[in-house]
């Protein structure tokens, strides 16, 4: 069976396959929230080791910050795959997930400082992690700004790509910043701590899991509807948009 | 190509870029006086408490080395892409990576260099102690490269673009902090009397990093904003 991987890579292609996706995607998202927000104040313990009730924001936060991590590795594997296949759609789904995750970044470092006002007493603290998430925030938005600067919009493309790809490197000094030797010495001190997900109760994971699971339904069906607009901007001049839209008047 | 062929080429680009930076010695001293004056300016907006500013000197060196590198990134590639120079030089036979590095180098020499030399005196002006000016010294020598170096990837990606100065900086900031965060600590480091060792090390390890990757990231970036 030979699989043809260029099948979708053309936007007229690529366009019915996310027009018929999307409400899928949503209508998953949505029943997830609500499963998973439940879950998240009604099956879940009332206290976290020494937090009350304030912990439960931990199921908005984490599960965001994942998603803000993930989408930039997305968003830096298109870019990568335009740049080395030379495929518009590539880069249009690079360009499509750049906005939402700013958003799941700056939602993640919004719900982090009330935990942390809540938990440690403070609204920011510059560990590593908070640090480079915020940094991560600042690439995103970098991404949106250097491709909005520029108006021919093949080097827009190529440009901003090239930018996300030397950008990857936040990503793991996120995911291991938390990682010490020694937490107790004067270099380590990080109000992050490694990650406790193995010894964490398992309603509290599992609710964690739905959460994210709803949050990447959410995404996938954000992302394809800003990437369906995208194809129909750029690709205004051409016949199958005109055919879709003529049928429909 | 051969090594002699590959010295020959950088010595050439380096030649050019630091005569004509010598004609246009004002470019030069501008950034370098930037820097002197957002370093003075820090001790009259917060007070002259000597405490204080012995405290904060690292950080506003840094930050003030950070934006003086910035603002001298519009004269790396600008007057060359401005002139046709530039696609020529992408043109040539010769590794695009190559001539980019021999770039930054005079783009370096001239801009980076002068901010470690004059580092002591205002390191000086905040009270710092001797051992701490020599640190603050060497982490400015190794950092500017790295600045210089990484600057050349987001001048490379803006080129002739509207929004200019406050567009690379935007893409260029984030990239800056890693250097910033050691390169100020390392001071701190030693000013307490901590061991400086780790910093310097991570500190060199971006230069190489930096030194490796990032010409030809610059060179990638070039070719998409010259076609």
């Amino acid at each position: 069976m030979v699989i043809n991987w260029f099948k979708y890579s053309s936007p007229a292609s690529f366009y019915p396959l996310a027009d018929r996706s999307i409400p899928w995607f949503m209508g998953t998202a949505i029943v997830l929230t609500v499963i998973g927000l439940y879950c998240s104040f009604f099956t879940t313990p009332d206290v976290l080791q020494d937090q009350k009730e304030y912990y439960r924001i931990i199921f908005i936060h984490v599960p965001a910050a994942w998603m803000s991590m993930w989408l930039y590795v997305v968003m830096a594997v298109w870019a990568g795959i335009g740049l080395v296949f030379n495929t518009r759609l590539s880069f249009m789904m690079a360009t499509a997930l750049a906005p939402t995750g700013a958003v799941f970044t700056f939602l993640a470092l919004w719900t982090g400082s009330f935990w942390g006002r809540t938990s440690w007493g403070t609204w920011w603290d510059w560990d590593p992690r908070l640090t480079f998430e915020l940094i991560l925030l600042f690439l995103f938005i970098g991404y949106m700004a250097l491709h909005a600067a520029i108006d021919d919009s093949r080097r827009a493309d190529r440009a901003s790509a090239l930018l996300a790809l030397v950008g990857v490197f936040c990503i793991p000094i996120i995911y291991y910043s938390v990682q010490c030797p020694d937490p107790n010495s004067l270099n380590c001190r990080a109000l992050h701590q490694t990650s406790s997900l193995r010894s964490i109760e398992s309603s509290i994971l599992t609710s964690m899991m739905i959460m994210t699971l709803a949050y990447w339904m959410y995404s996938f069906a954000a992302v394809l509807m800003r990437l369906r607009s995208l194809i129909l901007e750029r690709e205004k001049g051409s016949e199958w948009v005109s055919e879709l839209f003529g049928r429909m008047k | 190509m051969n090594s002699q062929g590959m010295l020959a080429v950088l010595q050439c680009m380096l030649t050019r870029d630091l005569l004509l930076a010598i004609r246009r010695l004002s470019d030069v001293l501008t950034t370098l006086f930037f820097f002197v004056i957002v370093v003075s300016l820090f001790p009259l907006g917060i007070g002259a408490d000597m405490d204080t500013l012995r405290a904060i000197a690292p950080g506003v060196v840094w930050v003030a080395a950070l934006l003086a590198s910035m603002l001298a990134l519009g004269r790396l590639f600008n007057e060359d892409f401005a002139d046709g120079t530039l696609e020529q030089l992408i043109l040539t036979p010769q590794p695009l990576a190559l001539l980019v590095v021999s770039k930054v180098t005079a783009h370096w020499l001239v801009t980076g260099l002068p901010l470690v030399l004059i580092a002591p005196l205002l390191g000086l002006q905040y009270d710092l102690p001797a051992d701490a000016l020599w640190i603050l010294v060497l982490s400015l020598l190794m950092g500017t490269p790295v600045l210089s170096l990484i600057g050349a990837i987001g001048a490379a990606l803006t080129l002739g673009l509207r929004g200019g100065g406050v567009l690379i900086s935007l893409l260029v900031l984030p990239l800056y902090v890693p250097v910033l965060i050691f390169g100020a600590g390392v001071v701190d480091a030693g000013i307490s009397g901590l061991d400086t060792q780790a910093h310097f090390w991570l500190l060199s390890a971006f230069l190489v990093l930096a030194l490796a990757f990032s010409p030809l990231a610059t060179a990638a970036a070039l070719r998409i904003s010259i076609e």
